[in-house]
């Protein structure tokens, strides 16, 4: 299943594995703080309405 | 209804809140779908042997490295001119995305060029060029971070971008004639343009499809947490007078 | 503006005020260069016009934050800022005072700098006319990054961040301008490009200056 990389094949590999890896931990940490972002708000938004 | 309705967060948010599930769906696809294609169904180049496939995340990324800057660019000139905070902050939800692009653009350049240059960096034109632009985010990244007051920093940061984009042209230029002028004659830079057939092109496509796409979502869903940590420190600020 | 200008020039002057800290910090790197890089002739002969205009870039943005963290400290900039003099004007005759007192000196010391890292012997006057016509540029350029940060506690790493990246076509036909004339080879295309850059810079970026300071003094 896997091309025969020859001898490129730990530039090849390093390459792909060096971008997915940067582009998973940009999502995540996307995610991490949009999440984070969203809780607070809701948090401060309902003290708000609360206290009037 | 005009694209100015969307200035307006609560309907940015809105239509964010829409079209953000089917493009992560559709990027998440295209990325697959050409990153997949391209590493195992594409053969091999006659002159660079298996790091061609390297080119389904260079170029990618590349483009997207110096279409996020223009965004940003373009996003900076609406909010000084037109005073739109969701410009302002869609600028600077792009910017980390964009370093992260030019990252992956130069990795993948380097680790490209190593078995042509036979060490892991060389001041190529274009990579340098790269290198500098990574230089120009780092800087307007910080610049946000520095500041307190969110519209001091949008404002700061709309010019740093404008006056930086002017420089990262001329730096553009001024790299070209640093290495052209001393190796003469050298092909070192990993020519884009050079025509790339059939088999490679299809793939590389799709790929740069999924980056599009991807940076898209991205931006979408980030520019949609500043805007909610901006409302949130509105709130906590009119909290702390009352 | 004279009056300006002269106030700036007898601070720098004045004790304290920081003149010769630059040419100093030039005179260090220079020496450090054949520490780090090895006493071969023939190797410092080749990088000297590199080494000497990074050094005066370097010195150069050192001196920076004496542009106006000063003044900003003490409420003069808000009086400037409110004085009929267009604020772009006193960012200009600023950068002229920086130069005076920081580029110029570095002009003048490179030659005597050059000896020490065995500087050709035609390379000595290219090597003053590019800096003369580039530390203009540095200056303006440094200014913009000043103003930027004025009102950032500690913001002097931070500016050296934004302002470096700035310096680099400056720089590149600066030292390239230097580096042929060392080597008898024709400079005309590198310091055409250099005084080209430096005219635009000296003649736009002063607005862009101005406004961020407007920003930073809100």
């Amino acid at each position: 299943m896997m091309p025969d990389l020859g001898k490129y094949a730990e530039a090849v590999l390093t390459a792909y594995g060096a971008s997915i890896i940067l582009l998973v931990l940009l999502v995540a940490l996307t995610f991490r703080r949009g999440r984070r972002a969203r809780a607070q708000l809701r948090e401060i938004e309902a003290r708000v309405k609360r206290d009037g | 209804m005009s694209l100015w309705s969307y200035a307006n967060p609560v309907k940015f948010l809105t239509l964010s809140a829409k079209v953000q599930p089917a493009l992560w769906v559709l990027s998440g696809a295209c990325l697959c779908i050409g990153l997949i294609w391209g590493f195992f169904f594409t053969p091999d180049d006659f002159r660079q042997g298996s790091t061609v496939k390297i080119i389904y995340l260079h170029v990618p990324s590349a483009l997207m490295a110096i279409n996020a800057w223009f965004m940003m660019l373009v996003t900076s000139l609406i909010w000084l001119i037109r005073r739109h905070h969701v410009s302002a902050l869609a600028a600077k939800a792009a910017a980390p995305v964009g370093v992260v692009m030019t990252l992956i653009a130069l990795v993948t350049g380097a680790i490209w060029g190593q078995p042509m240059w036979g060490t892991w960096w060389a001041w190529d034109p274009r990579l340098t060029s790269f290198l500098i632009l990574f230089l120009f985010y780092l800087g307007y990244i910080a610049l946000w971070e520095a500041i307190e007051d969110p519209d001091t920093a949008a404002d700061l940061t709309s010019v740093l971008c404008l006056v930086g984009s002017v420089f990262a042209v001329l730096s553009r230029y001024a790299v070209n004639f640093w290495n052209q002028g001393l190796h003469q004659g050298a092909s070192l830079s990993l020519d884009k343009e050079e025509n790339v057939a059939d088999v490679f092109y299809f793939p590389l496509l799709v790929a740069i499809a999924g980056f599009v796409l991807l940076f898209l979502a991205l931006v979408l869903y980030r520019t949609g947490t500043e805007i909610r940590l901006r409302r949130a420190r509105a709130l906590m600020a009119r909290e702390q007078r009352a | 503006m004279r009056a300006l200008l002269i106030r700036d020039l007898s601070l720098a002057f004045r004790a304290g005020g920081g003149f010769g800290l630059g040419l100093a910090f030039f005179l260090i790197v220079t020496v450090l260069v054949p520490f780090s890089v090895g006493p071969q002739s023939a190797l410092l002969a080749s990088i000297a016009p590199g080494v000497l205009w990074l050094g005066a870039l370097l010195a150069c943005l050192l001196s920076l934050d004496r542009l106006l963290a000063l003044d900003f400290e003490d409420g003069t900039l808000d009086l400037l800022a409110t004085a009929p003099l267009p604020l772009e004007a006193a960012m200009t005759v600023k950068a002229l005072a920086h130069w005076i007192t920081t580029g110029l000196p570095l002009v003048l010391a490179a030659p005597v700098l050059g000896v020490l890292l065995n500087l050709p012997e035609q390379g000595y006057f290219w090597l003053v006319v590019s800096l003369a016509l580039g530390t203009p540029a540095l200056s303006v350029i440094g200014a913009f990054g000043a103003a930027l940060t004025v009102g950032i506690k500690r913001g002097g790493l931070l500016m050296s961040l934004i302002v470096l990246p700035l310096y680099v076509p400056t720089l590149i036909f600066g030292a390239e301008a230097a580096r042929r004339g060392a080597q008898d080879m024709d400079p005309s295309t590198p310091l055409l490009m250099l005084a080209g850059i430096t005219a635009g810079v000296v003649a736009l970026m002063p607005f862009a200056s101005a406004a961020v300071l407007r920003v930073n003094l809100r």
